[in-house]
């Protein structure tokens, strides 16, 4: 309402504008009246709210799309479960050292539902030039809850996160698919905030596409990273392992929906039904990757 | 959306208090909704004279850009009786009416100006933001000492003053990876602050959290305000923008958001008129990657090593890039805050962050062609003569 009233006197303000103009000029510079929407638009480039560009994303994925297809032969199921509109915060299972679940899930959403995926994730990567750059044009985005909140509540945006934090890539492949803690379950407080649903996925295929053997943890120190793992890829390929992946077969699965029965915009939620949610959803995934794996007959092949 | 909604409901539930015509009744023309945008200072006369809250009122750093400027607004306002201005420095724009007053760097004799004068409203706009105009220990005096002394004689016992408006800047947010794209005017800094300016303005913020909780009768306004922009303020982006080429750092481009110089006079005006309380970030909508302003500018940028930044400083100092180690972690992260309190407070920028640029530039090159022209520049001595001396002979309705 205060809105309309802005509006009306607005429209008053620019007809008497029309005739004082002149006397106006010589003591502060005063601005013409027009309004930043009446304005032309003089941005150059299509980078959004968020850093993200689709021109990029469009790059992106016409790069990606052969890896995806004929690499990782990526395949779906239950991709209905996520809603072509509406908010909803999507989480997954993290691994491999340089994790290559995020860019599947991201590319195969977009691509599918054709609407765009926010990540959040952790903020080392801002802080490396060129990556951070990348990144953040991809539709990666510091994990803070409120840049979740307000793509989830306000801009109805699907976000993607990985509760386990950098402790999914970085656990060695003999606890392959056993997942690690939830965080403190920040994720589900954020779902809460923002009245939208979780969405758990689980990804079969990105353990094996590079396996951490041991972490060299003194190197890590060193350099500020989270995590300095060799990988099984390393010894194989060389230089080239550090960055090449192996075939290993990705299978997505989308599992049902968790909506809550609490309401949304609360400063704080009851600690007991965070956690209970929280722990419920990481079983959920869980359950469904040891039945993927029950029935998966080839790591290459599926 | 919920929680929007209540914040709007805040603002106008307590603009309410203040006397103000309440907000949002669809009320008819001759009173004036909250919902009004700013007057332009010349044609106050049409809706708002009569109305202002604030009849007296002192403006701390008269002869800062945004000081001479709010009391050049403030003077179109035939309802202001009276308009004191302090500084260190002669103001160095037009002002007609504006008592100036020269005073020391730490405002020590602030309070008996304030009780002399009688003054419902303070607009402490002294603050220092650019840490490239003077030396840590400079800015401490005048950022801290000054506030603490001009709250001080703001809540001696008896005061008269009712309003008390706060200029900061969103630099109190700070800069570092871990921030959200967005901060909303409660979103707490992600790293504890460790520069000079930074703490200067969180300790600045402090004084006016007590203050406010102390005098509940003063309505308290801060505005923080974003990247400044425009052809006349300075600040060290507008230098690097109006070098042949701008640097950057290299594989860093961070987005940033920007305010039009008129934008922030017009935002001091609307929360004075208005008495909002609270605090309020200014910056125009939208952020823009640091090429892409380059590029609005018609210019390249030259990526700088991005590590080792301190070290080069001195040199490109002398290549006449002069950019603080705040504005080097900015060309790192940038930074962007949530400007929707105060829309929905009812005032509507006239640029966005991409207009503002686009302004600054196209106003500059134009001056560039200009100058050397005979423009006339403020003296306040002479103005004075022509004003008062009895030799001049006025026209007798002056």
């Amino acid at each position: 309402m205060a809105r309309d009233a802005s509006a009306k006197s607005e429209s008053q303000e620019n007809a008497i504008s029309g005739q004082d103009t002149t006397d106006s000029a010589d003591l502060v510079h005063v601005p013409s009246g027009e309004l930043a929407d009446e304005r032309p638009n003089a941005r150059i480039t299509d980078v959004d709210d968020w850093g993200r560009s689709e021109q990029m994303r469009v790059l992106a994925r016409r790069v990606y799309d052969p890896i995806y297809r004929r690499w990782f032969r990526v395949e779906w199921e239950g991709l209905e479960k996520i809603p072509t509109d509406g908010g909803a915060l999507l989480v997954a299972n993290h691994a491999a050292a340089i994790p290559s679940d995020a860019p599947a899930i991201m590319h195969g959403i977009e691509t599918e539902l054709e609407r765009p995926v926010y990540g959040l994730a952790d903020n080392i990567f801002r802080s490396m030039p060129v990556i951070g750059t990348m990144w953040s044009r991809l539709g990666g985005l510091p994990a803070h809850p409120d840049n979740a909140y307000r793509l989830l509540s306000e801009q109805n945006q699907l976000v993607l996160v990985f509760p386990e934090g950098s402790k999914g890539p970085a656990k060695p492949f003999h606890r392959r698919y056993q997942l690690g803690r939830f965080g403190r379950g920040g994720f589900v407080e954020i779902a809460m905030r923002s009245g939208v649903p979780v969405i758990p996925i689980a990804a079969v295929g990105p353990e094996e596409s590079m396996p951490t053997l041991f972490q060299m943890k003194g190197l890590a120190k060193s350099l500020g990273l989270p995590y300095a793992p060799v990988t099984a890829n390393m010894l194989a390929m060389g230089p080239l392992g550090i960055l090449g992946y192996f075939p290993a077969k990705f299978k997505l699965k989308v599992l049902d929906p968790v909506n809550f029965d609490v309401p949304p915009d609360r400063e704080r939620y009851s600690r007991f039904k965070v956690m209970e949610y929280s722990e419920a959803i990481r079983e959920q995934i869980q359950q469904a990757l040891y039945e993927m794996l029950r029935n998966r007959e080839s790591v290459w092949f599926g | 959306m919920a929680r929007k909604k209540h914040s709007q409901a805040d603002v106008a539930g307590e603009v309410n208090q203040s006397g103000e015509t309440p907000a949002g009744t669809g009320t008819p023309a001759e009173s004036k909704p909250v919902g009004t945008p700013d007057k332009k200072p010349a044609k106050s006369s049409d809706v708002s004279a009569g109305n202002h809250p604030n009849k007296r009122v002192l403006v701390t750093g008269l002869g800062s850009f945004w000081g001479g400027r709010v009391a050049q607004a403030l003077e179109a306002d035939p309802a202001i009786e009276v308009i004191v201005g302090l500084d260190t420095v002669e103001p160095s724009v037009e002002l007609e009416r504006t008592e100036y007053v020269r005073v020391d760097a730490n405002y020590s004799i602030l309070a008996r100006i304030v009780k002399a004068t009688q003054v419902d409203t303070i607009v402490h706009s002294f603050l220092v933001v650019d840490p490239t105009q003077m030396s840590a220990k400079a800015m401490h005096e005048i950022n801290v000492i000054g506030t603490m002394n001009l709250f001080a004689a703001a809540s001696a016992p008896g005061s008269s003053v009712r309003n008390v408006l706060l200029k900061s800047s969103t630099a109190v947010y700070g800069c570092a990876p871990e921030d959200p794209v967005w901060f909303t005017e409660d979103t707490p800094r992600t790293r504890a602050p460790h520069r000079s300016i930074e703490k200067n303005l969180n300790a600045v913020e402090g004084y006016v959290g007590d203050f406010a909780e102390d005098n509940p009768h003063v309505n308290v306004t801060t505005m923080r305000f974003s990247n400044v922009i425009g052809d006349e303020i300075e600040t060290p982006l507008t230098r690097v923008l109006k070098l042949p080429v701008v640097p950057s750092l290299l594989g860093f481009d961070p987005r940033f958001q920007f305010v039009h110089e008129d934008d922030v006079t017009r935002a001091i005006l609307f929360a004075l008129q208005n008495r909002l309380p609270g605090t309020y970030n200014v910056a125009g909508d939208g952020l823009l990657p640091w090429t892409e302003v380059a590029a609005i500018c018609g210019k390249r940028t030259v990526p700088l090593p991005p590590f080792g930044t301190s070290l080069m400083a001195p040199g490109l100092r002398a290549l006449g890039v002069d950019l603080p180690d705040e504005y080097m972690s900015l060309l790192k992260y940038g930074r962007g805050v949530d400007n929707r309190k105060l829309k929905d407070a009812g005032f509507r920028y006239e640029y966005t962050s991409a207009q503002a640029v686009q302004a600054f530039i196209e106003r500059t090159r134009l001056k560039d062609i200009m100058a050397g022209g005979t423009e006339y520049k403020y003296e306040r001595d002479v103005e004075q003569f022509f004003r008062q001396s009895p030799a001049v002979i006025r026209d007798s309705d002056g």
